[in-house]
């Protein structure tokens, strides 16, 4: 069985805000400890570092952080560079970056000045989902604080280095998650994404470059660097190195939280922090292991898998967000689907035709799929009508709506053949398993 | 995407409070100059507030004149954004999650409660004090299922909720009390229910005390650390650099000039300062040394074209040693070492070049003495 990670490589010790949230208690945690010492040494050690660190995007794509920011101009020109910063959390089942906003936000703001530097921004946005109103207000105090105590501003930790830090926040719209989406709601205008190119590191936020990075992604930073990479690198496989914030809900006795080593079996995660599936393991009908937008996994595949991005694409999924969401045998797993389906219908900004109108046409089909209310072949037209939003949007939400259906379809398809052939036989469509098979 | 409308009955007249209009210039400023169209969302989630919970079109257009901004922009963004409510709530505006994390977990329990108690989506109870809507995912699954309640008092997550224990919480509100937020079934966040079975012990940080200089760091770089002192509320050690006292430094300093390589101009760890300087400018020569060959061995004179061994012999004695001192002869020197020796009175000086040669001279024995 694989070591559990120890609470001294956490690196958000306050993870669950049992300790005081503000300066003084996050500086004894570690936070701001040698700032000034890893900006002197320059921006190109720092992306260096974060490259050899082989830290992924934590946001869902998995891209590597380094790579991202050395995308930025090497000089600045006449236009001034920013940092935007992804706290729109919102993906269904995802509530890791509500945790470090309102618990332990030093390590953002530490992280924000790093990465700012890293990439010769002088401001930085915090753009938090709208709904966080207390995770806003409590974002917005630490920040006062980290001005009063003379980390951020000017001459920011006695670096000589002028930086600032705004917390902005939207209103509850799912799509200003998509990086482009973001920038345009910043703007104040609709969060309808941009066609890309050109990227955001060559025109973003009021046309200067930006980079857009989720919260995590840059509030490990600085531990990554205090400690060293040697250090990060000690946990996960290759490519998929160092530790992530798991969110775990549905059908487990204790859903939670939990920061842990990637590449950690999906079971073992389940049961020793979640306690256990439902009913037992063998209660277990499927997981979605990363967020609504990438497919669920049966059982089988569940017993064995490990949760990091290159396993879980293996098995045509995604790692995500890490928002492990649990489904046990009681569960109507095409309900559960269809109204992840309205989720996306009703999330759809509407600027491209595929997703407007094909996320509403998937979600009316899953509605009768769920009713088995259908003919056979239309499983197969659904499919086939997935395939044609997959791709062929500015942004990655089409694909996210098509994703979840592929994979019902792809596992569970004898599911909804039953259900059609029961609703023919004017039987019941559906009976839940309540109790585990034991 | 979900259509959206003003509602039909608008009151006649709205006008933001002061309060309001103080808050969004706060916010304005936050963005760059001819930037302040980007302050329009807080803006309008604050004359949400300032309006009861709904933001009329005449709130709509007020924001639009004081960002400067058309109204159909402003509409376009208040139809948009699902948090903004274009009809009026409730005084107790209950938003339950109904996405898929918080279906698993029973929140069409908590919807059959809302339609008993309160009635259909979006209608307002009897005694206008409550009402409801089934929203999409919240980010707070691990404590679902949940709502958000938005009031006077502020917005509030209720968490781990059931059908009961989200009625008390309905009637407590009702009933004039302030039902604390978070989750009701004993946890305190996202902790597992029964306590955290990790990160419940203090002094959690292992890299807290050890961190002595940083992994990996570039050795070419000089770099200070500093620790931070509890007691004295600041870090102590050399490299920090109280903020205060350099907030005002020399703008040349400061990171002012975008472009630069800021790398290089770090204020305390500029690894030139700590270098001696490279460049000692060596004091001026001597017009004469009368007393003695001061400077340094005495250079060898003859090498100057037009001086031999006896006027050697004659400089010296009157206190002509080296050639950096003939060298930075000015013409009004000469006239000064002419006087005092007489044999040089014809002009020799300007007519062999001495001065030029003294300076060629002087450059290149001081090359050869580096090397």
């Amino acid at each position: 069985m694989a070591q559990l990670l120890e609470d001294k490589d956490r690196i958000f010790q306050n993870l669950y805000g049992l300790n005081d949230w503000s300066l003084d208690a996050a500086r004894d945690r570690g936070a701001w400890l040698g700032t000034a010492a890893m900006l002197a040494q320059g921006k190109d050690w720092l992306i260096d570092q974060v490259k050899s660190s082989g830290l992924r995007g934590r946001g869902g794509a998995g891209f590597p952080t380094g790579l991202k920011w050395s995308f930025m101009p090497k000089e600045v020109g006449n236009r001034p560079h920013y940092l935007v910063v992804n706290a729109d959390e919102s993906e269904p089942g995802s509530c890791k970056d509500r945790d470090i906003l309102r618990h332990d936000p030093h390590l953002l703001i530490e992280g924000c000045l790093v990465a700012s530097f890293a990439m010769q921004a002088h401001a930085c946005y915090i753009y938090v989902r709208g709904e966080y109103i207390q995770e806003r207000n409590r974002l917005e105090a630490a920040i006062k604080e980290a001005y009063a105590a003379g980390l951020v501003g000017k001459n920011a930790c006695g670096t000589g280095w002028d930086f600032d830090i705004y917390m902005h926040h939207g209103a509850g719209a799912y799509i200003c998650g998509e990086e482009t989406a973001l920038l345009e709601s910043l703007e104040g205008k609709k969060g309808q994404p941009r066609l890309k190119p050109p990227f955001p590191a060559g025109a973003g936020l009021y046309g200067c470059p930006t980079t857009v990075n989720n919260v995590e992604s840059i509030a490990v930073v600085p531990t990554i660097l205090r400690r060293g990479v040697d250090w990060w690198t000690q946990f996960g496989r290759d490519n998929n190195k160092g530790t992530k914030v798991f969110s775990i809900s549905g059908h487990v006795n204790k859903p939670c939280n939990i920061e842990e080593a990637l590449s950690i079996p999906m079971k073992t995660l389940l049961e020793e922090y979640a306690g256990g599936v439902r009913g037992g393991w063998d209660n277990l009908k499927c997981v979605i292991p990363g967020g609504s937008s990438v497919p669920l996994l049966p059982k089988e595949i569940c017993d064995t898998v490990l949760m990091d991005f290159d396993a879980l694409r293996e098995h045509q999924s995604g790692l995500g967000t890490a928002a492990v969401i649990v489904m046990d045998k009681s569960t109507d797993v095409v309900k559960a689907i269809a109204r992840l389906s309205y989720f996306y219908k009703h999330e759809s900004c509407g600027q491209c035709t595929p997703c407007r109108e094909g996320t509403g046409w998937m979600w009316r089909v899953m509605e009768r799929m769920v009713r088995g209310e259908a003919r056979t072949e239309e499983i197969d037209m659904l499919l086939a009508v997935t395939k044609q939003v997959e791709g062929h949007t500015i942004c990655a939400l089409g694909d996210a709506a098509a994703w979840p259906i592929q994979g019902l379809i792809r596992h569970f398809r004898h599911e909804i053949e039953e259900r059609i052939d029961n609703y023919r036989a004017g039987k019941p469509v559906f009976v839940p398993i309540i109790e585990a098979a034991e | 995407m979900s259509a959206r409308r003003l509602a039909i009955r608008q009151p006649e007249t709205f006008a933001l409070s002061a309060k309001a209009k103080k808050e969004i210039g706060t916010w304005v400023k936050k963005y760059p100059k001819d930037r302040q169209r980007s302050a329009l969302i807080p803006a309008m989630w604050i004359a949400q507030k300032d309006a009861g919970g709904w933001l009329p079109e005449l709130a709509l257009r007020e924001l639009g004149d004081m960002l400067d901004m058309a109204y159909i922009r402003v509409y376009e963004v208040a139809t948009f954004y699902t948090m903004f409510n274009l009809e009026p709530v409730g005084t107790h505006y209950v938003q339950m999650c109904g996405t898929t994390p918080c279906w698993l977990r029973g929140s069409d329990e908590l919807k059959d409660m809302l339609t008993r108690k309160i009635g259909p989506q979006r209608s307002i109870s009897a005694d206008g004090k409550l009402s409801w809507l089934e929203v999409e995912c919240l980010g707070s699954c691990s404590n679902a299922p949940m709502v958000q309640i938005s009031n006077a008092d502020g917005d509030h997550y209720y968490e781990d909720l059931t059908a009961e224990s989200l009625e008390k919480v309905l009637d407590d509100l009702v009933a004039g009390k302030k039902p604390p937020q978070g989750p009701k079934n004993g946890r305190f966040s996202s902790e597992p229910i029964g306590g955290a079975m990790v990160l419940n012990t203090k002094n959690l940080s292992e890299a807290r005390g050890n961190l002595k200089k940083l992994p990996n760091a570039d050795k070419t770089a000089k770099v200070n650390y500093y620790e931070w002192d509890p007691k004295a509320k600041r870090a102590t050690r050399k490299g920090w650099v109280d903020p205060k006292r350099n907030a005002s430094a020399d703008p040349k300093k400061r990171s002012g000039n975008l472009g630069r390589d800021l790398t290089v101009g770090l204020v305390d760890d500029d690894p030139k300062k700590a270098r001696p300087a490279r460049n000692v400018k060596t004091p001026k020569p001597k017009v004469l040394y009368t007393d003695g060959a001061t400077d340094g061995a005495p250079d060898d004179l003859k090498l100057i074209k037009g001086i031999g061994p006896k006027f050697e012999k004659e400089l010296n004695s009157n206190g002509v040693y080296y050639f950096r001192q003939i060298g930075a002869w000015k013409v009004a020197d000469v006239k000064v070492v002419e006087e005092k020796i007489k044999s040089l009175a014809a002009g020799r000086v300007k007519r062999d070049n001495w001065v030029k040669q003294g300076k060629a001279l002087a450059k290149s024995s001081a090359k050869k003495g580096k090397s």
